[in-house]
């Protein structure tokens, strides 16, 4: 019997109370899908703002909410739990020989801290004085003073942060204490090296975000005053404190999907990866230094040169293990024999996406050029590059990588490559314009803008619009297949890491017994293997 | 996997309390170093004998100094993270 | 079969409790615990550093009797805490209860000391947003929101820990906790030492700051 079939209590509550980690894998699918379409729905109303100047089609304030919940929706309740709560989730157990994580009942705590969270947020939209509009960063002294739900908005950021410490805190425990037999570190799959160094970030970063969030709560109810000027306070602190949590927060967004990346990459070109231990360790390399790095966000806030200095020194070696990873999946292209089937496509459309994110990221780590852009749609650009050119992408290729092993069905080849076009066109006329908008000096956060930038901004808005028709033609089609679809084979596209050796869907309790590890992982020619 | 529970090492009784006195050892001392000393000496006395008593707590009445050493290895790696992030910290606040 | 694993023999351990892991997972949560109180102390030491004769001041403002006299029952509750699982590992329930219930006790008195000592500030006119405090220098003012802000938390945690050993005394009693298994009161043991170290740093910060 299959996950899907048997999971303890029946119906709807046989998912919502379970405690089977692919279930709960599941339920984030499913939570974190809907959460997504709320926020491009967000983001597509403030393409038509820019795109409607005299008289613009909403108010100011309503635009300033707009860019607000966008982010916080996106970045908090998307990308942040991304890949690992899917299917990290889903797949680490299985991947290394476990029937389930260390603490399963944690797990799905875990899970209701997520929805929590979420609703907490999202009821910030219909009470009070409306949603906030700070901007997701929350900054201070205006997230002390602004009259809408920062409160209810900083609150349920808190709540969501529990959901990811318990998650790390779990992955962290199943990998050093679960391992099946002969599953020795070196010869684990690298999507759990990446789950692993993820585990860390999500585990150690988070609180700090924690106990600005809660500090900013203090200060709206009892006038603490750590971060407002009229009491000698620094915002300029809040500010430290904030990325001291939110640059880590992004490579654990991007770093679940470069282990995707990673497993995708040698079964469709059917070579061994490429430099094992590098990609192992850049992913603790980029876990371990991106958490030193966070004033570049602050270049132009007024921090001191000496700190400008070492933070953007800092920044440029954060760049080495991401594109040692670059290198390595190249590497591994090199004489492979390719199949660009639909995972692949993605995955290739990651590395080019998300080199263009990294480079303009490694730009905007220069103190010249980042005076220059700090605050423009550049920045914009950028991070739109990395999180969704990188980490969206990411997740769409590991999707149709893992859907018929996750479902047992299969979806429309045709299609998934048909949806390709559009989201690759359309991403790029609209997140490439932003970033010559940005080099031309357009201001991020403005609910309008000067008639010289609006050739441009046309064109941005005409790609969104393609682009959100490629994601419904994308999920449309494995909507579709979820309940149409051909039944897939336990290993349709000839992986070898240990979720391939069980039945698609897998059974409840993963493995019949559980599996002896005798070689290294990716070996797929045993004669010409490295 | 552990099948019992059983420790390896059962810590006498007497250590606790030889600690505990220690502990409070050093807290009059510090409290003294506050009131006699005069303000550079007393602050040193503070940043070296507070992480002292902070150890002793760790090592032996959270048993970690009994721990394998991939646990010792963790505790150090995450202070150590802590104390990074506070040198880098304090590059902006010392130089403004 | 064929490929890079094999099957192991059918093996019934599999269902055993993880001590270790367990373990694991409560160092992991405190680590999160000693990032959050981190996040604090970076607040402080940025502020000591810009308002150094205010936090001076501040501190003597304090009542030391109190902070020494707290610090005092939590070092002790920590003796009477480690006492207690030691006790247990040693199938001694009585002296385990006893020392159990003396932490909760100790934890009790330290709450109530905060009390007197925090209404003792508060009707002094030395509370966050008090209008006296808004008429003091900024240093001063931040040297109390961070005082509230970090006992206070501390404080939380202190409850937080005298529910969890209250909860770990009625297992106890009710045999759930044995020398086979007391897993448990060992990781509420290492929430309850981190709970007092991080007074133990609270304890210079700001009482004797002078």
């Amino acid at each position: 019997m299959s996950y899907l079939e048997e999971g303890g209590r029946r119906g709807i509550r046989g998912w919502i109370f379970s405690t089977d980690h692919k279930r709960i894998g599941i339920l984030y699918l499913a939570s974190m899908l809907f959460l997504f379409f709320v926020a491009v729905v967000f983001g597509v109303l403030m393409r038509i703002e820019q795109m409607t100047l005299n008289p613009p089609i909403f108010p100011a304030q309503m635009y300033n909410a707009l860019f607000t919940l966008h982010g916080v929706i996106m970045i908090f309740m998307f990308v942040l739990p991304g890949l690992s709560a899917i299917f990290g989730n889903f797949f680490l157990p299985i991947m290394i020989g476990a029937r389930d994580v260390a603490f399963p009942r944690l797990n799905l705590m875990s899970w209701y801290f997520f929805v929590a969270g979420a609703l907490i947020i999202l009821s910030s939209l219909f009470t009070g004085n409306g949603p906030p509009d700070t901007g997701w960063t929350f900054y201070a002294p205006f997230s002390l003073r602004s009259g809408t739900n920062i409160t209810l908005g900083v609150f349920g950021a808190f709540i969501l942060g529990f959901s990811s410490i318990f998650t790390g805190l779990n992955f962290i425990t199943t990998i050093h204490r679960m391992r099946a037999p002969g599953m020795r570190w070196h010869r684990m799959p690298l999507f759990i090296w990446a789950l692993y160094g993820t585990a860390w970030v999500q585990l150690l970063a988070t609180p700090i975000i924690g106990i600005t969030f809660l500090l900013i709560i203090a200060e709206r109810f009892f006038g603490i005053g750590v971060f407002d000027p009229a009491k000698g306070g620094d915002p300029l602190l809040y500010q430290h404190l904030f990325w001291t949590y939110s640059h880590p927060a992004v490579y654990i967004m991007i770093l679940p999907a470069m282990g995707a990346i990673t497993e995708i990459i040698p079964t469709f070109a059917r070579r061994t990866v490429f430099g094992y231990k590098a990609i192992a360790y850049s992913s603790l390399g980029i876990a371990f230094l991106g958490s030193l790095v966070w004033g570049h966000h602050m270049f132009t806030s007024g921090m001191s040169e000496v700190a400008n200095y070492a933070f953007s020194l800092l920044t440029f070696l954060v760049a080495v293990p991401s594109a040692i990873k670059v290198f390595n999946w190249t590497a591994t292209l090199y004489k492979g024999a390719i199949k660009v089937d639909p995972p692949m496509l993605y995955a290739l459309t990651f590395i080019f996406l998300f080199s263009i994110g990294g480079l303009t990221g490694l730009m905007q780590g220069a103190l010249a050029i980042n005076a220059q852009v700090h605050d423009t749609y550049f920045i914009v650009g950028h991070f739109h590059y990395v999180m969704f050119g990188g980490t969206g992408i990411g997740f769409f290729a590991a999707l149709l990588y893992w859907f018929p092993k996750m479902f047992g069905k299969m979806y429309n080849g045709k299609v998934a490559v048909l949806a390709w076009a559009p989201i690759f066109i359309g991403f790029n006329m609209l997140y490439f314009s932003m970033l010559i908008l940005g080099y031309m000096g357009m201001p991020r956060r403005y609910y309008t803008h000067l008639p010289q930038y609006h050739s441009l901004h046309m064109v941005a808005t005409i790609g969104s619009f393609i682009l959100v028709a490629g994601l419904v033609l994308f999920f449309g089609n494995l909507v579709v297949a979820l309940f149409k679809g051909k039944k897939a084979s336990d290993n349709p596209w000839g992986g070898i890491t240990l979720e391939w050796k069980i039945s698609s869907p897998p059974p409840l309790e993963n493995f019949d017994r559980i599996p002896v590890i005798e070689t290294r992982s990716y070996i797929f020619n045993p004669e010409t293997s490295r | 996997m552990e099948a019992t529970n059983k420790h390896l090492h059962s810590i006498p009784y007497r250590t606790y309390i030889t600690v505990w006195l220690a502990l409070l050892a050093l807290t009059a001392i510090l409290v003294l170093a506050g009131e006699l000393f005069h303000e550079a000496l007393a602050v040193w006395a503070m940043l070296v004998l507070t992480p002292v008593k902070a150890g002793l707590v760790f090592f032996f009445f959270m048993h970690l100094k009994y721990e394998r050493t991939a646990l010792k290895a963790l505790v150090f790696m995450t202070l150590g993270l802590l104390v990074m992030v506070i040198a880098l910290f304090f590059l902006d606040i010392s130089y403004r | 079969m064929s490929g890079p694993f094999s099957e192991s023999p059918s093996v019934q351990s599999e269902e055993h409790k993880d001590y270790e892991g367990s373990k694991l997972g409560m160092w992991l949560f405190l680590f999160t615990e000693i990032i959050l109180f981190g996040g604090l102390f970076v607040l402080y030491s940025g502020y000591r550093a810009k308002y150094p004769n205010e936090f001076h001041q501040g501190g003597q403002d304090l009542n030391t009797v109190i902070g020494v006299t707290n610090t005092v029952i939590l070092l002790t509750s920590s003796l009477t805490m480690a006492i207690a699982i030691a006790a247990i590992q040693r199938a001694n329930r009585k002296l385990s209860i006893g020392c159990l219930a003396a932490t909760i006790l100790f934890g009790a008195a330290f709450l109530l000391n905060k009390y007197v000592e925090w209404s003792g500030e508060i009707r002094h006119g030395i509370y966050p947003n008090s209008p006296q405090l808004l008429e003091e220098p900024h240093g001063r003012q931040i040297f109390f929101g961070l005082y509230y802000s970090m006992t206070g938390l501390h404080g939380l945690h202190v409850l937080a820990g005298i529910i969890l050993l209250s909860v770990m005394l009625t297992f106890l009693i009710r045999k759930r906790i044995s020398s086979e298994d007391f897993n448990r009161l060992e990781n509420s043991g290492l929430y309850w030492h981190l709970v007092d170290v991080i007074w133990i740093f609270l304890l210079p910060l700001f009482y004797l700051a002078a």
